[in-house]
């Protein structure tokens, strides 16, 4: 007998592991099949043997098997024997194979007459994994027999007090309730319990369970509504969240009320989503996003959330100066197609862009000019029969597009009758004084082209529809509008009285609006240099004396000036009075459409204006749809798009092959890889305008903005940015300090290890730097010391400290803290700052060395973004870092090497080629010893452990070979108190 | 419900297969089969979701998928999950792997198997995600691995003694 477990030992030596299993079906690659049939056979015998060890080595080789595709239901037994071992190596591996593939009449048998007493016992294991593997095991093979004798284990074990079990108890009474249905309702209220358990992981897998419950029969889970909205508000764990909303999916339709409860928060994560959309949006994927966000905006239903949506569109099109936009008239059409948006706030808003982008790029004037007169023909599709209506504002930049660019219109007579229909009365003040200004405009193009074609009565009859139409104006109700027809009437007849006696005017008349408007950056002025010889601070009159009062001041003609026109440049101004004039100056400039807004103001373009936000939006009821005829739908862009690039590529493909070919048939990189930014070559060539301002106000209109040239071969800037220290630090990381290698190298041969203390760690984001000391008051205490340098350019803050404790050293954390919560670093780092920060920790063992794995985590600000990040980094606790540098004097340090009571051992160092000093010097610094006693080239040293150990050091360096000699005394292994 | 959790490499080999639904051996061989070649053919730059094989069970599924250097890692769900969820959940799964392999490549996968197994049981269960947070998954995994070696030590000096005595 015994030579029998002796044969099964030895023979157990030479058994195929898994590893070895795996090897050798590798190395059988031709005759696979062959060597997988002889394994088997073997795992065959080694179910036979008795020992249970051998077992579990071959059910684990199994398992491979299974997943290669051979049938192993025939070891179905042995797999239930090896599971309720007691060792906890062997049931690990069981509890991966599934064992639903043996037949359910032989599992029934087998885990009712042998594994259900195991198992049962295995759920009650002091230890935590014991049951849980049990758990595991049981979720892999619950039949209705197994669930109905479980159930009430299972719950009892939800209510365990290691959160771990609770969790997986939680989670698998899904499987003993879809066995066994009875069993839920008792264990129901246990269930819903759990959701508000302390432990985030015991919540979650409680809605996974309730979530899954509900998808079956959502109208039970109704009641628990309020709890999950609680939740909902409450979580930040994401995966509970995404259930959470999906499960109030299904509960919606049968709760219509709560329909309403929810639109708060999940507007609120819409929006958190179209943040993000703001964040990747690229030259390749812009025109699809908005695609998807039309599509949206079709469906939406609120017009809050419609307006959201447009202006996240506009926001994603024109954020950095049209950076992505490679295809202008895709996006005048899509903001063509954004009025059509019935009763939205932000007509202004997609106004203003119309403007914008016909004014900066040259380009796309004629298109945006022919869309903008089918929207004037149009208005009235737009205004419907209401003038209160937002989008109406487009038409303020249809009129002045038209007007402006009139020489690109098709039909400028078509636009001019359209722009003098009686309907256009109705529209707000603002916009009537744009129509009737660019009336003019357009007059004057007509009648040069009439005048051209020496068809002299049209030119009158242009005249005439002009006066006929334009007293309408006169008799508006807002002065600008009367102003200004009342001056273009009586320029209209004295012209017409011209024609009448057949005198050519059109040039005349189109002088009056001569030469290109450009737009001024805002801060255009300051380019300006001051003219040599002009002071601008010297007086040009006396300064006025002090007696003068205020009856001399020079009266205002019309009305009361205000003061700070006349106030000589000089006197101080608060600040208060700046600030307000800058708000003036910029409420200017943003009417002005002359002017490049900077981003935000864009929005309050016509805030001036009786308050078109005040005014109660009102649903237009139509209906007939509201689609402008003959305008192009912006898809057709997206396709012509994709074929363009399509083309580009293959060019690009065909262009590559004939460079070389791919040395590896399936390299398909270069091919189909994803295209890069800078491959995406726009297809409107964008004539931006400052190349063709005019030289004199050259100064003036300096670009704000210029690498806008630059757009179609712009990089990813803010990428770069965050990639290059990652890859610095990587590489630095990657090398570590020379200094530090070399002393690593000394340890090892020291055996002992005296490793440097202070280890430089580049990291992610910032640089640590850390010391460990001991604590002179706690003996089981050491200090860590750590220096946090910001090497990026962004804003570190929130940051939190946190280290995976072992049994031997534990970070010190707050009272009532668990031990996996982190410590939040006292301070944050602007760019290029570094601190200190300490922790403590407590350690049981000295004589140990350690290494430590932490995270460090924080979040990352940039200019309009912040990241969560995190750092992974590693505290080497070595000896050395547990003394106390202490001095001894000579006598004391004689004494106690006379005591006998430090043990010793010495070693030799070989390749130390740095001075003597040098090296005690560094002794000192990093291993906290102090010199006792020096001569010559031998030197001893002296330090004490936290501990009160005495270690005594003597360095000797032997001179013919320039070796030093280390002796190491040391009372740490006796214990001498 | 996660219905299959697969791992294969650029040519469809399986690294690592699990179904939380019974199907027979040859079953899951095709589903395997039949989910790389969905897999595969697919562009670096489309999108991570698609409908479900035939095998698995239709359109009522969804293949959420993650390419990593020469691995797929392949979920099969049905459509009671989220495939941003589950995406997140491979990024955790692989981030898990990685710690615990120290710059996991496929041939860890090959010889460890057993080791991704215990991972994967960490984070999903019968189906169901048991657990997201990795700090939480490793925890678990390297106290069970301590475990495991202590008895594996403990058993081997045993045996070795046991063999000392009788000879």
């Amino acid at each position: 007998m015994a030579l029998k477990i002796v044969k099964g030992s030895i023979d157990r030596m030479f058994d195929k592991n898994l590893q070895d299993l795996v090897r050798g079906i590798r190395n059988h690659k031709e005759d696979e099949a062959k060597y997988i049939s002889t394994c088997i056979d073997e795992i065959k015998q080694e179910l036979k043997q008795d020992n249970i060890a051998v077992k579990a080595n071959a059910v684990c080789k199994l398992t491979y098997l299974q997943m290669l595709g051979y049938d192993v239901s025939w070891a179905a037994f042995n797999i239930v024997e090896v599971m309720s071992s007691s060792k906890f190596t062997y049931k690990v591996s069981c509890s991966q194979l599934q064992l639903q593939s043996v037949d359910a009449v032989l599992i029934t048998t087998i885990i009712n007459s042998v594994s259900l007493p195991l198992v049962t016992q295995d759920l009650s294991s002091p230890n935590q994994y014991d049951t849980g593997v049990a758990l595991t095991g049981l979720s892999c093979f619950v039949t209705p027999d197994l669930a109905r004798d479980l159930a009430s284990d299972i719950m009892t074990l939800m209510s365990h007090t290691k959160p771990y079990i609770r969790k997986k108890a939680v989670l698998i009474m899904y499987k003993v309730f879809l066995k066994y249905p009875e069993s839920l309702r008792p264990a129901f209220p246990r269930l819903k319990e759990k959701l508000e358990d302390p432990d985030p992981g015991v919540q979650s897998a409680a809605v996974n369970v309730i979530c899954e419950l509900a998808r079956r029969n959502p109208k039970n889970y109704l009641s628990l509504a309020p709890l999950f909205f609680k939740l909902m508000t409450s979580s930040t764990n994401n995966w509970v969240l995404i259930k959470i909303i999906k499960l109030f999916g299904a509960l919606t339709p049968l709760e219509p009320r709560l329909g309403k409860k929810l639109i708060e928060p999940l507007t609120n994560l819409i929006h958190r989503a179209l943040d993000l959309l703001y964040g990747m949006v690229s030259k390749k994927n812009l025109m699809e996003i908005v695609k998807k966000l039309m599509l949206h905006v079709d469906k939406a239903e609120g017009t809050t959330y419609r307006d959201e949506l447009l202006t996240k569109i506009i926001d994603i099109c024109s954020q950095s100066n049209y950076q992505y936009i490679t295809n202008f008239e895709w996006y005048i059409s899509i903001l063509v197609e954004l009025t059509r948006l019935e009763g939205t706030r932000h007509g202004h808003l997609i106004a203003s862009q119309m403007l914008d982008v016909a004014i900066r790029v040259k380009a796309i004037r004629v298109f945006a000019v022919a869309q903008m007169a089918t929207l004037l023909d149009n208005g009235h599709l737009l205004t419907g029969n209401m003038q209160r209506n937002g989008i109406c504002e487009v038409l303020y930049a249809a009129a002045w597009i038209c007007g402006e660019f009139s020489e690109h219109l098709e039909d400028p007579m078509q636009t001019l009758e359209a722009m003098l229909r009686p309907k256009v009365a109705t529209l707000p003040g603002h916009i009537q004084a744009v129509y009737v200004q660019n009336a003019a405009k357009l007059f004057a193009t007509v009648l040069r082209k009439q005048e051209g074609t020496t068809d002299s009565l049209a030119a009158q009859e242009t005249s005439q529809l002009l006066i006929d139409r334009l007293p309408l104006f006169v008799q508006s109700a807002n002065l600008e509008v009367q102003e200004r027809a009342s001056c273009i009437l009586q320029l209209v007849k004295y012209i017409q009285k011209l024609q009448q006696k057949e005198v050519e005017v059109a040039e005349e008349v189109t002088a009056l609006f001569a030469g290109e408007l450009n737009p001024v950056a805002p801060k255009a002025q300051k380019k300006v240099p001051v003219p040599d010889g002009l002071d601008l601070d010297a007086w040009i009159n006396e300064p006025p004396s002090e007696s003068e009062s205020e009856d001399e001041k020079p009266k205002a003609i019309f009305t009361k000036e205000e003061p700070k026109h006349t106030r000589p440049r000089h006197t101080e101004v608060d600040e208060k009075e700046l600030a307000r004039r800058r708000e003036a100056r910029k409420q200017e400039q943003a009417n002005n459409p002359f002017y490049i807004k900077t981003s935000p103001s864009s929005q309050k373009v016509y805030q001036d204006q009786p308050g078109v936000e005040h005014i109660p939006v009102v649903q237009i009821d139509l209906s007939v749809p509201l689609k402008v005829p003959g305008m192009p739908m912006s898809d057709q862009y997206l396709k012509l798009e994709e074929e363009r690039r399509q083309k580009e590529r293959s060019e690009r493909k065909k262009k590559e092959k004939k460079k070389k070919r791919e040395k590896h048939g399936r390299g398909r990189r270069a091919d189909s890889g994803p295209e890069s930014e800078e491959d995406i070559t726009p297809a409107h060539h964008v004539d931006i305008v400052t190349e063709e301002m005019p030289e004199v106000c050259w100064v003036l209109l300096q670009w704000p903005l210029t690498d806008n040239e630059k757009l179609p071969v712009r990089t990813h800037r803010p990428a770069e940015a965050v990639k290059s220290p990652v890859e610095a630090g990587n590489g630095e990381s990657a090398t570590p300090e020379p200094k530090k290698k070399k002393e690593k190298k000394k340890d090892k041969e020291r055996k002992v290890d005296l490793s440097s203390l202070t280890v430089y760690l580049t990291l992610f984001f910032s640089h640590i730097v850390y010391d460990v000391q001991g604590n002179l008051q706690d003996g089981s205490q050491v200090v860590v010391s750590v220096i946090f340098e910001n090497k990026t350019d962004h804003f570190l803050k929130s940051m939190e400290f946190n280290v995976l404790d072992s049994l031997n050293s534990k970070l010190q954390r707050p009272e009532g803290s668990s031990p996996h919560d982190g410590l939040a670093v006292p301070f944050q780092l602007p760019p290029g700052v570094s601190n200190e920060a300490r922790f403590v920790f407590s350690v049981q063992s000295i004589v140990m060395p350690q290494k430590l794995k932490g995270t460090l985590t924080f979040i990352v600000k940039t200019e309009d973004a912040s990241t969560h990040e995190k750092l992974d980094f590693k505290l080497h606790f070595t000896c050395t870092s547990y003394l106390i540098t202490t001095p001894c004097y000579s006598d004391a340090y004689a004494k106690l090497l006379e005591s006998g009571e430090l043990k010793s051992s010495s070693l030799k160092l070989e390749g130390v080629i740095m001075p003597f000093h040098h090296l005690l010097a560094r002794i000192c610094f990093h291993h906290h010893f102090s010199v006792v006693e020096r001569i010559d080239s031998c030197a001893s040293m002296y330090s004490r452990s936290i501990q009160g150990h005495h270690v005594c050091l003597l360095v000797k360096t032997v001179s013919t070979q320039r070796v030093p000699c280390l002796e190491w005394m040391s009372s740490i292994l006796e214990s001498t108190r | 419900m996660i219905k299959a959790i697969l791992i294969f490499n650029n040519h469809g080999k399986p690294r690592l297969s699990k179904f939380y639904e019974h199907y027979s051996e040859d079953t899951e061989q095709q589903i395997i089969r039949e989910t790389f070649h969905l897999v595969s053919k697919r562009d670096e730059n489309v999108c991570n979701f698609l409908e479900g094989g035939m095998l698995i069970g239709g359109s009522d599924n969804k293949l959420i998928y993650r390419h990593y250097a020469t691995l797929y890692f392949v979920f099969c769900v049905d459509s009671s999950e989220s495939e941003l969820g589950i995406l997140d959940l491979i990024q955790v799964f692989v981030e898990t792997l990685d710690k615990c392999f120290e710059n996991v490549c496929e041939l860890d996968l090959i010889f460890h198997v057993d080791k991704v197994h215990h991972i994967l049981s960490e984070m999903v269960m019968g189906g169901m995600v048991l657990e997201t947070n990795m700090n939480e998954i490793i925890t678990h995994v390297d106290a069970q691995n301590k475990m495991e070696k202590s008895e594996v030590r403990a058993a081997s000096e045993a045996r070795v003694l046991s063999i000392i005595i009788l000879i």
